[in-house]
């Protein structure tokens, strides 16, 4: 329970920031945006909580709109992964035969596979060609998101199917199909609950696995395009500034390390819930 | 080993069509990438007119529909034309292998690293369950810590503040090799040690409280040597898993460390080749990689059914 409510505290905090974003740029009176040359590098403290970047922008407003872009980009991923594994697990579970093949040994593919490298390609993808619009915020979000979708529904389709199998032999589920419940209602009434718990967990690592994924491809150039700050990208300036600000690469990797263990202490705490 | 005989005739083939697929599909996803080489050519030299540019791209097939090209690559990748880079304006396995040999002992370095602190810490977390905590809150830190986060924090205290160590870069000749090795391998090590750590942890308590355990200890074994004798070979099982489903990580992990710290290899050449528009060295770099990873994956495995002959035998 501790861990689970640890977990919580952590995310609930960043999520906080995110939210009270505006309301920060409004009480510190400047906008996470616009440069302003004459702060470049500022030191933390006085009027810069947490320095200033390359163009003088206030460090702490940047990473409060950046955990927007970074929480949303996880949270929109995770759930999309969850409900598409959720899906193929079941599905798989329920037809078995050649579907569960196909299905499964599609997954031992792309879970034997590199991820990294193969998102770095599919990050260079020009959207142009599939006549989306390039550059804009949104579409970059969306981009990153469809691509780290790609990959995350495996590990919950995983779960999903093997809660699935233990489910559909037991008992109550044949009592069920002897009473004439249809397939339908009986993999959304009698199954479907009963995977909560082990999609809940898949769902809270793979948020993890998301913001970890978003940051690496932003930090390479390839996610969140600036000037929308993400924690990733952020980094990747400071990265190029170790001399002159080092404090600067400091925060945006533990705002990362908060998410990321935030939500491992999320999912370890409800596997331990259930397991009791 | 016959049963291991069996694993390899039954994943080699898999590996042989995962890899058909993910060319197919990369090469579908390269032709969604922006410029192909004659409009490259074009912003170079601004002399070439739209009749150059038409010409340029039947003479080099680029007027062909997406999946004849394909075939037509696949045909010579098959008998080992694996054709130009025209990033490094050489011969793409020239480039290849130095890149190759760079990342294997780059990851290997960081894995043997990894694995003998991480089963080191195991131990010391199943031994006194006092440091158990402290081994578990220091894996879920290690976990959680981004990579290149790291990367940048080592460089940060040892390269920029104290001195020590090279930011990155390769050594000169004449120039010894392992100082430019550490903060690598030491960015890439640290989560993996963390994992095996836990999960050492994990192996060796179970094994210690078993049966043939407390034999040992009857006859009178010192706790040394019960630890690492008689819990190990056994514990060793769940660790090998582990690092065969690691192979891939620790390809991402050579990716973007090799990009951090500038040091040639298949990640930062991949890496290179993607933002250079050189997609031919791209998927044959991803081709290779994807390739070695599931051929690890595979020796794993392997090394598993090897100590435990009763997993070969299942499948």
């Amino acid at each position: 329970m501790t861990r689970l409510r640890l977990g919580l505290l952590l995310l609930g905090l960043l999520a906080l920031a995110a939210l009270a974003a505006p309301w920060l740029g409004a009480a510190l009176g400047r906008d996470a945006f616009t440069p302003d040359l004459f702060a470049r590098y500022a030191p933390p403290g006085g009027d810069f909580p947490l320095g200033a970047d390359e163009l003088g922008r206030d460090l702490l407003l940047r990473l409060a709109y950046g955990a927007r872009v970074s929480l949303g980009v996880g949270l929109a991923a995770a759930l999309a992964a969850s409900l598409l594994g959720t899906g193929i697990g079941l599905l798989a579970a329920w037809r078995g035969g050649w579907v569960d093949a196909v299905l499964m040994r599609l997954a031992d593919g792309l879970l034997a596979l590199p991820a990294l490298p193969i998102l770095v390609l599919l990050a260079a993808m020009d959207p142009a060609k599939l006549g989306l619009p390039r550059g804009e915020a949104l579409t970059d979000i969306l981009r990153i998101v469809a691509i780290l979708v790609l990959f995350g529904w495996v590990g919950v389709a995983r779960l999903a199917r093997a809660a699935a199998l233990s489910l559909l032999a037991q008992d109550y589920i044949r009592a069920a199909r002897a009473l004439g419940v249809s397939e339908a209602r009986l993999l959304w009434r009698h199954v479907l609950p009963g995977l909560r718990a082990p999609v809940a967990v898949a769902c809270a690592l793979s948020v993890a696995g998301a913001i970890l994924a978003e940051s690496v491809l932003s930090f390479l150039g390839l996610g969140i395009q600036p000037p929308a700050p993400s924690w990733g990208n952020m980094l990747a300036n400071a990265q190029e500034a170790v001399f002159a600000a080092p404090l600067a690469a400091v925060w945006p990797g533990l705002a990362i390390l908060a998410a990321v263990a935030g939500c491992a202490l999320v999912a370890d705490g409800v596997a331990r819930e259930r397991d009791r | 080993m016959a049963g291991a005989l069996r694993l390899a005739a039954l994943r080699l083939p898999q590996i042989a069509l995962t890899l058909l697929l993910l060319s197919l599909a990369a090469w579908f996803a390269i032709g969604l990438m922006p410029g192909d080489p004659v409009s490259l050519a074009l912003v170079s030299d601004p002399r070439l007119t739209a009749e150059d540019a038409a010409r340029l791209r039947a003479l080099h097939g680029l007027d062909q529909p997406l999946l004849t090209r394909y075939l037509a690559w696949g045909a010579g990748v098959l008998r080992g034309e694996f054709g130009y880079s025209r990033l490094f304006a050489q011969p793409v396995g020239a480039v290849l292998w130095p890149a190759l040999r760079a990342t294997l002992a780059l990851v290997g370095a960081a894995v043997a690293l990894a694995a003998l602190l991480g089963v080191a810490l195991g131990g010391l977390a199943a031994r006194r369950p006092r440091a158990a905590p402290l081994v578990q809150a220091a894996a879920l830190l290690g976990q959680a810590v981004p990579s290149f986060w790291l990367g940048i924090l080592l460089v940060i205290l040892f390269a920029v503040t104290l001195g020590w160590l090279p930011a990155g870069g390769l050594p000169e000749p004449g120039q010894s090799a392992l100082p430019f090795l550490v903060l690598p391998v030491a960015t890439i090590a640290f989560g993996h040690m963390a994992a095996y750590a836990r999960h050492a942890a994990t192996a060796l308590r179970a094994e210690l409280a078993r049966p043939h355990i407390t034999a040992a200890r009857a006859r009178g074994n010192g706790e040394g040597r019960i630890l690492w004798r008689h819990a190990l070979p056994n514990a060793a099982v769940p660790l090998l898993t582990l690092l065969a489903l690691d192979a891939g990580a620790l390809v991402s992990g050579a990716l973007v460390t090799e990009t951090l710290f500038a040091r040639p290899g298949m990640g930062k050449l991949l890496y290179d080749a993607v933002m250079g528009n050189d997609y031919n060295l791209a998927l044959l770099a991803l081709l290779l990689v994807a390739l070695v990873t599931m051929l690890a994956t595979l020796a794993a495995d392997l090394a598993q059914a090897w100590i435990d002959p009763r997993i070969g035998e299942g499948r």
